[in-house]
C-alpha cells in the first residue's frame, strides 16, 4: 500500500517535473496559455501541492514584475521545484539490469545539484534486488545498481566524498510476497540522507 | 562385492516416490527441533528390516537408537524400513535370526542389536544381514555416553548405508542454515546447526541485521558466512566449539560469498574493493589476498572444483549470470552453461562429474546440473523458486531453499532428482542450507 501510494507519486512528480521542465525554457505566459492542456494536466493531478508558489506568481502579474522580481520568483519556483523532484528518493529498475530509467534522470539530477550546493551533505545509497535468482549475485547487482545512481550523481555534481554505497541484495525487500508488483518495487536504490 | 552391484541395478531403477515431511516443532523460543513423518513410501527403495534393538539397564527417553536407524535410513530415499509392528520375530543376535521369516516378508537386510548401559556408556553390538544370501555383512560394537543416543544411532547408520551402498554415509553430519523471523523492527535473523534429520538444533548467531552464505571449513570446526550486523556485508569465521569469531574480511564495498578451499587453508570470496565484483581468495594463515578474476562484469559466487585446483564462479559477462570455470586461477574462463539466460551458484559434485546449481527456466527457478563430461544439462527440482543448493558430502543428496504453498522450506532431493524430504520453517523464513562435511 504504502509503496504503490509513493510509487504513484513519483510518477505525478516526474510528470509534473517534465512539464515545468518545458514551460520554463519558453516564454512563460504565452506557452502557459497556449499549451492549455499541459497547464490542465498539473491542476489535474494536484500540482497545486507541487506548485503552490509557482502557479500563484505566474498567474497575478507577470507584466508589473521588474526583471529582478521576475528572477527572483523563477528562482523561489525552481527552487520549490527542485525540492518536490527530491521528495523522491527511491528509483527502480527491471530484472537484472542496473540502468537507471529515463523518468529518473531529472530526479536524480535534482538530488545531485542538491549535493553539490550543499557540500557538507552525505547520502548512503542503498542498492537492493528482488528475490528471484541467488542471494549471492543479488548481492553484486545491488551494489551494481548502487554504483549506477552513485555515478550518475557524480557526473551531475555531486563529489564522491559525499556518497556511500551498500548492497542489501535480496535481503531486505520493501514488499513481501513473490509477485510481479511486489518484485518491481524490490528492485529498487534508495538515496538515505543522513 | 556381488551384493553391492545388485544394489546398485536396483537403485538404477529407482523412482522420485519417497516424501518425508519433516515438521519445524517449537520447542522454546531459541530452540526448535523438526519432526519427521513419512507421508508416502518409495516404491523401489530397498527394503531393510531394523529390529528393535534388544535393552539391559536404564536407556534414556526419547528415540530409541533402532528408530533412529530406520528414520535415517528412510530419510536417505535409498531404503523402506519395515515397520516394527510387521515383524514376526525380535531377533537381537544371529542364533536368533530365522531368514525364511524375512524373506517371506520380502526383506533385502536385516539389522539386529543390542544395547548396554555401563555407568554412563551405552554401548551397541550390531549385526547386518544380506537375507537372500543368509551372510552377514557386518557385525560391529559401538558405544556412547547415554545423553549421546543420537549420535550411536546416526553411527550405525552410517555404518549400514556403507556396507550396503559402498558410499559414505552422511547420517552423522551437520546441516548450517538461517531462519528468519518477525518483520520490521522486530526482525531476527538466527544461523543456526542442527542434526540432518532437523534434529539437536543449536543457535549459533542472532542478529537483528541479515546473516547469509554460511560454509563449512572442511573440518567441520568452522563456519564462514557474510553478516551484515555492522551495516554492510562482511565476512566472518566462526570457531564452533568455542564461539569465537573473526572478521576475515571488511573491505569497503561486498565482502561476500565465502568458500573453503578443500585443504581449509584458504577462502574463496567475492569483493568489491578494487571497483566491482570480482572473486578473490584469501591465506588463512596470513589473511593475503589474491584476485582471481578480471573482469568489468558481475564475477562472485567462486567454488573449488574437485580437483582443489580450479574454480567455478558466476559472471554476467555475457550479459546475464552463467557458470564459468578456470583449471587454474588466472587461466581463461570457459563459460559451462548455455541452457537459459540464468544460471548461478555452482556447486561442483565431489567426484568431479556433475556441477549443479540455480538455473532459470521460463519464470521459474530450479536447481539443475550439468555433466561435465559431455555438456547434457538436467533440471532436477519439481519446485519454482529454488535458491541456495549444497550437496551432501557423499554427492548422493542435495539440499536447497524453496517455497512450497507459500511456506518457506529446506528440501533434500537425491542428486539424480529422486527422493525428497522438506524441512518448513514453523514461522517465518528458513534458508541458506549448508551440509557439513563427514568428520570422523
Amino acid at each position: 500500500m504504502k509503496l504503490s501510494l509513493s510509487s504513484k507519486v513519483f510518477a505525478m512528480l516526474l510528470s509534473a517535473g517534465l512539464v515545468a521542465g518545458c514551460s520554463s525554457t519558453g516564454e512563460p505566459m504565452e506557452e502557459g496559455q497556449a499549451a492549455g492542456s499541459d497547464v490542465e494536466a498539473i491542476n489535474q493531478e494536484g500540482g497545486a501541492t507541487v506548485y503552490d508558489g509557482a502557479d500563484g506568481d505566474g498567474g497575478v502579474s507577470s507584466t508589473a514584475m521588474t526583471d529582478e522580481e521576475r528572477q527572483a520568483a523563477q528562482e523561489e519556483a525552481e527552487q520549490s521545484r527542485q525540492a518536490a523532484l527530491r521528495d523522491v528518493t527511491t528509483f527502480y529498475f527491471d530484472f537484472d539490469t542496473s540502468e537507471i530509467k529515463p523518468e529518473a534522470r531529472d530526479v536524480l539530477i535534482a538530488h545531485a545539484r542538491y549535493l553539490a550546493d550543499n557540500p557538507r551533505e552525505d547520502v548512503r545509497l542503498e542498492g537492493h534486488a528482488d528475490e528471484r535468482g541467488t542471494k549471492e549475485y543479488n548481492l553484486a547487482l545491488g551494489e551494481r545498481r548502487a554504483k549506477a545512481v552513485q555515478r550518475f550523481l557524480i557526473v551531475n555534481g555531486a563529489s564522491r566524498g559525499q556518497i556511500e554505497t551498500v548492497s542489501y541484495g535480496e535481503e531486505k525487500p520493501a514488499v513481501r510476497g513473490s509477485s510481479e508488483s511486489a518484485w518491481a518495487q524490490n528492485r529498487r536504490v534508495e538515496l538515505v540522507f543522513e | 562385492m556381488t551384493h553391492r552391484h545388485a544394489f546398485r541395478t536396483t537403485f538404477a531403477r529407482f523412482r522420485l516416490l519417497v516424501w518425508l515431511a519433516v515438521f519445524l516443532v517449537s520447542a522454546g523460543s531459541a530452540r526448535a527441533e523438526l519432526l519427521i513423518r513419512i507421508t508416502e513410501g518409495a516404491d523401489s527403495a530397498v527394503p531393510i528390516a531394523v529390529v528393535p534393538f534388544a535393552e539391559s539397564g536404564n536407556m534414556p527417553a526419547g528415540d530409541s537408537v533402532s528408530s533412529i536407524v530406520q528414520s535415517d535410513l528412510a530419510m536417505s530415499g535409498e531404503f523402506r524400513p519395515l515397520q516394527p509392528s510387521k515383524m514376526l520375530s525380535l531377533p537381537s543376535k544371529r542364533s536368533e535370526v530365522y531368514f525364511r521369516d524375512w524373506r517371506m516378508l520380502g526383506q533385502r537386510y536385516l539389522l539386529v542389536g543390542s544395547l548396554n548401559r555401563s555407568g554412563d556408556q551405552i554401548e551397541a553390538r550390531f549385526e547386518l544381514f544380506d537375507v537372500n544370501r543368509e551372510e552377514r555383512i557386518l557385525g560391529e560394537t559401538a558405544s556412547a555416553p547415554a545423553s549421546n543416543v543420537r549420535s550411536l544411532g546416526h553411527h550405525i547408520s552410517d555404518r549400514v548405508y556403507e556396507a550396503i551402498t559402498g558410499n559414505a554415509g552422511v547420517f552423522s553430519t551437520k546441516l548450517a542454515y538461517v531462519t528468519v523471523t518477525g518483520a520490521g523492527d522486530n526482525i531476527r535473523y538466527h544461523l543456526q546447526v542442527s542434526d540432518v534429520d532437523g534434529k539437536r538444533t543449536r543457535v549459533r548467531l542472532e542478529s537483528d541485521e541479515p546473516i547469509l552464505s554460511p560454509a563449512w571449513s572442511p573440518d567441520g570446526k568452522r563456519l564462514a558466512y557474510v553478516s551484515f550486523e555492522t551495516g554492510k556485508p562482511v565476512v566472518f569465521v566462526h570457531e564452533l566449539t568455542t564461539g569465537q569469531r573473526r572478521k576475515v574480511a571488511d573491505f569497503p564495498g561486498l565482502n561476500s560469498a565465502p568458500a573453503w578451499s578443500p585443504d581449509g587453508k584458504s577462502l574463496l570470496m567475492t569483493l568489491s574493493r578494487d571497483g566491482n565484483a570480482e572473486v578473490y581468495e584469501m591465506d588463512m594463515a596470513s589473511d593475503q589476498i589474491t584476485r582471481l578474476t578480471d573482469h568489468w562484469a558481475i564475477d562472485t559466487e567462486g567454488a573449488w572444483d574437485h580437483t582443489g585446483r580450479g574454480i567455478f564462479f558466476t559472471s554476467d559477462r555475457s550479459g546475464g549470470p552463467q557458470i564459468y570455470h578456470m583449471d587454474r586461477p588466472g587461466a581463461e574462463p570457459r563459460r559451462i552453461t548455455f541452457g537459459s539466460r540464468y544460471n548461478a551458484r555452482a556447486r561442483p559434485g565431489p567426484e568431479g562429474d556433475y556441477v549443479y546449481y540455480v538455473h532459470q527456466r521460463d519464470s521459474s527457478f530450479h536447481i539443475a546440473r550439468t555433466n561435465l563430461s559431455n555438456g547434457q544439462e538436467s533440471v532436477i527440482t519439481r519446485t519454482e523458486s529454488d535458491d541456495s543448493p549444497s550437496l551432501s558430502p557423499n554427492g548422493r543428496l542435495l539440499i536447497y531453499a524453496t517455497r512450497e504453498g507459500g511456506n518457506s522450506v529446506l528440501t533434500v532431493v537425491s542428486a539424480d532428482g529422486g527422493a525428497a524430504y522438506s524441512l518448513p520453517a514453523a514461522e517465518g523464513e528458513v534458508r541458506d542450507p549448508a551440509w557439513g562435511p563427514i568428520t570422523r
